[in-house]
């Protein structure tokens, strides 16, 4: 779906990430893991064309996004920022039709078919009942399942998640991760998530990146990539990963920081 | 339903209104505060009645508020434009020195003539050439390293801005004989508004409009930020530098010919966007409507309440006795339902 070939990124001459290699299959929920400050947030960015490689690209489904419009990127893949802070009064039905945005002409309006793709993702994301409310008047989770429900208007074939749930109570945690987690199984959908918050996110991932020190630290399935070792080195951290037979899922188990102080 | 939804469903109610004002106040201006009756106004419009009536309405009163609604207009979508661009209520071509910047190249205009081109056309070409630069220059020095922080664009705006108003000043000082013409002309005034002024002026603020209305959907996902307008596809930059380009064409066909007439950009959106929301799909057109109507009306009372000696303030003068001190009160008192924090 989306392929990362030989990617690296400078920002003043600082490595931000180096010789990046990354294949993201059509339907799998990958996520992409590291401390902060590691570069996930940069990698999310230039999947988006929102920066752009000094070295290497980004192809979508075997085209280099850099010969593609940010309107035709847009019709294919949308994101749900970590930052979600809005400050006009813009209904929560305006910002989800905006999701219809890449598909519309200047002086077009949206059809029965736009409002009927809003309706769907706003029910989806369970915020029908706000639909006429001001978005400046929400708190943050609300604020967070809004722009999930315009990254659904846009029917991507991929969702890029940064930090999403960063700005959740638990239960919308799951929620939203749920969510997206079912768009992927029933859909199709391809979903990357990045995020810092190991525990919460394990249950979801198909399969995990690390980075660590600009690069890839390792790929592959949650119990091939989240060993010991590699937890201690790139987290910092004393864990292991279990089967959780009561989840039905992958669990990581946090016995303590690497420091040896408890 | 709260607040949000119920500005909505009062859009068809606003443009009725505007269009009611913008209606009633070009009557009362066009038959110049009763100098005429309705009757006599009505008749020398249809070209009968006295040589005298038909005079004073088709060669002083119908240029003056045609000029009135072109200026109003544009000077109302700009500031509405500005201040979604840079996401800052307080933006408008008067505080990023483009005012002062077409204003200085008019008053260049004004003052030194060359044979080859007719002031006529000499006096909106510098005032956009030089409205460019300010605004070029304003946008370079607040970039920083690719960014161009709200803050300090607005700071460079002011600065700039006041530079190019003591050149103004500076100029009018120098110009001897001609300075009681420039004087008047900087306090912004509608009376030398002639059909050929208005000819140059229209299709001007006619583009300028049309490139601002058709990216109102581009601007609103903008005004999220622009990280959200990138992720839905819109080329940020290119829009950004389209809209600013057009509101630098508007502001120096709104300045040429009439001189400063300040506030307009500021108060006009301002107010409907607490009437009708953020949506700059309706705000847009509602500002070209309401900037018309609020200049209309300036006008009228420019004439009312000016002594029979005067005859008529200039025009400037009165938006800013009600645009400052209306604004005033909106920054104490109404912060929170401006549609901003």
């Amino acid at each position: 779906m989306l392929a990362v070939k030989d990617l690296s990124f400078k920002y003043k001459e600082m490595p931000v990430l180096e010789d990046i290699d990354l294949e993201i299959r059509k339907g799998e929920v990958i996520g992409i893991l590291g401390p902060n400050g590691c570069g996930k947030t940069t990698l999310l960015k230039l999947l988006n064309r929102n920066l752009h490689p000094q070295e290497g690209k980004v192809l979508l489904e075997g085209t280099d996004l850099e010969g593609m419009s940010k309107r035709r990127i847009a019709r294919h893949i949308a994101v749900v920022p970590q930052s979600n802070e809005i400050r006009f009064a813009f209904t929560v039905r305006d910002i989800v039709s905006m999701g219809r945005m890449p598909f519309l002409d200047r002086f077009q309006g949206e059809s029965a078919e736009d409002m009927r793709i809003v309706d769907e993702a706003m029910e989806r994301t369970n915020i029908k009942e706000f639909a006429d409310r001001a978005i400046n008047t929400m708190s943050g989770g609300e604020r967070q399942r809004v722009i999930i429900a315009r990254a659904l208007a846009q029917r991507p074939e991929v969702i890029l998640l940064d930090e999403p749930t960063l700005h959740l109570d638990i239960n919308h945690q799951f929620e939203v991760l749920d969510l997206v987690h079912e768009l992927s199984r029933k859909e199709g959908l391809t979903v990357v998530i990045v995020s810092h918050d190991l525990p919460m996110v394990v249950k979801y991932c198909d399969r995990m990146v690390l980075i660590h020190d600009h690069r890839v630290h390792a790929v592959g399935p949650p119990e091939e990539v989240l060993t010991r070792e590699n937890m201690r080195t790139v987290f910092n951290i004393e864990a292991v990963l279990t089967y959780d037979d009561m989840l039905g899922s992958n669990c990581v188990k946090i016995l303590g920081s690497c420091s040896g102080r408890r | 339903m709260d607040g949000a939804a119920k500005r909505k469903g009062r859009t068809p109610a606003i443009f009725a209104a505007l269009f009611l004002l913008l209606f009633v106040f070009m009557v009362l201006d066009l038959t110049q505060a009763y100098v005429l009756t309705f009757g006599e106004a009505f008749w020398a419009l249809l070209g009968k009645g006295t040589e005298t009536h038909r005079f004073i309405v088709w060669e002083m009163n119908l240029p003056r508020v045609i000029m009135a609604c072109l200026v109003g207009a544009g000077l109302g979508i700009a500031g509405a434009v500005m201040q979604a661009v840079f996401r800052n209520p307080m933006a408008s071509p008067y505080i990023l020195g483009l005012s002062s910047g077409a204003s200085l190249g008019a008053a260049v205009g004004l003052t030194f003539t060359v044979a080859w081109l007719p002031q006529m056309l000499m006096i909106p070409l510098l005032a956009f050439v030089s409205c460019m630069a300010t605004l070029f220059l304003v946008y370079y020095i607040s970039n920083i390293g690719g960014r161009v922080p709200t803050e300090t664009l607005l700071l460079a705006g002011i600065a700039v801005g006041s530079l190019l108003s003591a050149l103004v000043s500076l100029l009018t000082y120098l110009a001897g004989e001609q300075m009681q013409g420039i004087v008047y002309w900087t306090m912004g005034n509608l009376t030398n508004a002639t059909w050929e002024n208005i000819l140059i002026v229209a299709p001007l603020i006619f583009a300028g409009s049309l490139i601002m209305v058709s990216s109102s959907r581009d601007l609103n996902a903008m005004m999220l930020g622009d990280a959200h307008a990138l992720d839905l596809g819109v080329e940020v930059k290119r829009v950004r530098l389209q809209l600013l380009v057009a509101s630098a064409l508007v502001t120096a066909a709104a300045v040429a010919f009439v001189g400063v007439i300040g506030f307009v950009g500021l108060v006009v959106p301002h107010i409907l966007r607490i009437l009708m929301g953020p949506d700059n799909r309706l705000l847009l057109p509602a500002s070209l409507l309401g900037g018309a109507a609020f200049l209309m009306i300036c006008d009228y009372i420019s004439r009312v309440i000016a002594p029979n000696s005067i005859g008529i303030l200039p025009i400037g003068i009165v938006t800013a006795l009600i645009g400052a001190p209306y604004f005033i009160y909106l920054l104490r008192r109404r912060r929170t339902e401006v549609g901003w924090d």
